[in-house]
């Protein structure tokens, strides 16, 4: 299973935890956005976006909608949730906590190349990968 | 997310098997700060609660008695605020002694004619609505048509749900909602927005208030045209008139906001001109007090100015009564010399006032008039 992003060691946060750390976030000024994926691969940064960035939000339920909307969507793939911090000199994301992970994941393979002098070279492999984009943890 | 690790899965204690499965409806979720609230002062069955300390602690007070003295008349919207806050507050003991209500539906709909203080009371209502822990936040979110209704196929509803979620813990302000059907047009969007609204407004009860407010009698038309969303509105507030008495008590208060003062000589003309003006039509009450006010600056700054010489903090503040006299509402007094300049001045503003009132678009807007005002004099 993935552990990327924020509180990514701690047990699967459930929707009063979720909305609380929303609600921090727009304590924060920070704007959330939905985005989801089903490539697992860590090196894959860019997932598709669920709608716009919510900007100028107040109310954590607003966003917390959209992850529902978005999880009922997608049951079987990678969810996040990105609050993007816009103040000056940092405009970056500030966190980034994964809110829906498929219910199977197979998980990784190790491959390793053997290059000229003798090196190896390291390749994660995951298994969900080898099927097509959309079925793979159907 | 297996019981079992596999592959380059690390296991997480406490993990429950299909934890990460699309969990239920987020909407069901409690909300933690409301339980906790609700749990921490539970009450016995025979307690007694002293409701003048419960009222002290929710604060609602100070907010209803700053309403009470910033607002002048408005007697019905009072008492019904009033009535509001009561349910409220006795909901909120009910609940402490375990007895559960439903949570009151309260979208409202301000109807009265234009200048009758209804956005002044949407402000107030988001504080007080929030002081009473009905809403997570006292922001007020003000929209008119343009910014609910889009302008091509599937523009609307993305268009709307942006402004719910902004407005979302606080109050949804729709200024001259029945701009939002256009009977005459049957392919209009308007009509997608409406739906989307009622469906929020159903929805998320909890996390938002819709108030729709506009002129009587077009909300009457609004409202006889879309059965289902007047039935989701359980309050209809009427804004009355002001009467000349109560329009002098509000134009005295302007003219002490913008640091003025009215000569005393000078107060029994300001009734009479604001018996005259309201007499006559498209008067817009507080908003042609506040035009009237502007203009009356305007004579006063002119007459300082021609008079020259030695100024002094008086001559800067009060109003006298020439600066009042010099209106074309007093054309048809013979006593009194006229200003053609202010004459033309109150024309034009008058007809922006009626603009106002009867402009189908919505976009009509207090600022706007008042900065017309201050040019064309």
């Amino acid at each position: 299973m993935i552990t990327q992003g924020t509180f990514a060691y701690l047990p699967a946060f459930d929707d009063a935890e979720i909305e609380a750390q929303i609600r921090y976030c727009l304590d924060n000024g920070w704007a959330i956005s939905v985005e989801l994926t089903d490539d697992p691969n860590p090196r894959n940064v860019f997932w598709d976006l669920w709608g716009l960035p919510m900007f100028e939000l107040t109310d954590p339920r607003a966003a917390m909608t959209e992850v529902t909307a978005c999880r009922e969507a997608f049951p079987n793939h990678y969810v996040k949730l990105s609050a993007f911090d816009n103040s000056r000199g940092r405009e970056t994301i500030a966190l980034s906590l994964l809110v829906q992970q498929p219910a199977n994941e197979p998980g990784f393979r190790l491959d390793r190349q053997g290059r000229p002098g003798r090196t190896v070279g390291y390749t994660a492999h995951s298994y969900a990968a080898d099927r097509p984009h959309g079925e793979r943890y159907a | 997310m297996s019981a079992t690790p596999s592959g380059f899965s690390i296991p997480r204690p406490g993990q429950k098997a299909g934890a990460g499965a699309a969990p239920p409806k987020g909407a069901d979720a409690e909300d933690p700060e409301t339980t906790e609230e609700g749990d921490s002062d539970q009450l016995a069955p025979d307690a007694s609660v002293d409701l003048a300390a419960v009222r002290a602690e929710f604060g609602v007070d100070r907010t209803l008695d700053e309403l009470d003295e910033t607002l002048v008349g408005l007697v019905p919207v009072k008492s019904r605020l009033r009535q509001i806050e009561a349910l409220l507050l006795i909901d909120r003991l009910r609940h402490r002694f375990g007895l559960d209500t439903p949570r009151p539906n309260l979208h409202m709909c301000f109807a009265g004619p234009p200048g009758t203080g209804k956005t002044t009371v949407a402000t107030k209502m988001a504080e007080i609505l929030h002081a009473l822990g009905y809403l997570p936040s006292n922001h007020l979110v003000t929209v008119s048509r343009e910014d609910l209704v889009g302008q091509y196929v599937g523009h609307t509803a993305p268009k709307t749900k942006e402004v719910l979620k902004r407005a979302m813990g606080g109050v949804l302000f729709i200024d001259e909602a029945y701009a939002l059907h256009r009977p005459e047009n049957e392919r209009d969007y308007g009509q997608e927005a409406i739906e989307m609204l009622l469906q929020v407004m159903e929805e998320h009860r909890d996390r938002i208030v819709v108030i729709l407010a506009g002129y009587s009698d077009r909300m009457d038309k609004f409202f006889a045209l879309n059965p289902g969303l007047r039935s989701r509105i359980a309050h209809h507030i009427e804004f009355p008139e002001f009467d000349v008495d109560e329009l002098v008590a509000i134009g005295k208060r302007m003219i002490a906001e913008q640091g003025y003062e009215l000569a005393p000589e000078a107060e029994d003309v300001f009734h009479d001109y604001l018996a005259r003006r309201r007499a006559q039509p498209h008067f817009a009450n507080a908003r042609s007090v506040r035009n009237a006010i502007e203009r009356t600056r305007l004579r006063h700054a002119a007459r300082v100015v021609e008079a020259g010489g030695a100024i002094d903090l008086a001559m800067l503040r009060v109003l006298v009564a020439d600066d009042l006299l010099g209106s074309s509402i007093f054309d048809d007094d013979d006593t009194q010399p006229t200003n053609d300049d202010a004459a033309t001045a109150d024309a034009a503003a008058d007809a922006d006032a009626g603009a106002d009132a009867s402009a189908e678009d919505a976009a009509a807007d207090e600022g706007d008039a008042a900065d017309e005002d201050a040019a064309a004099g």
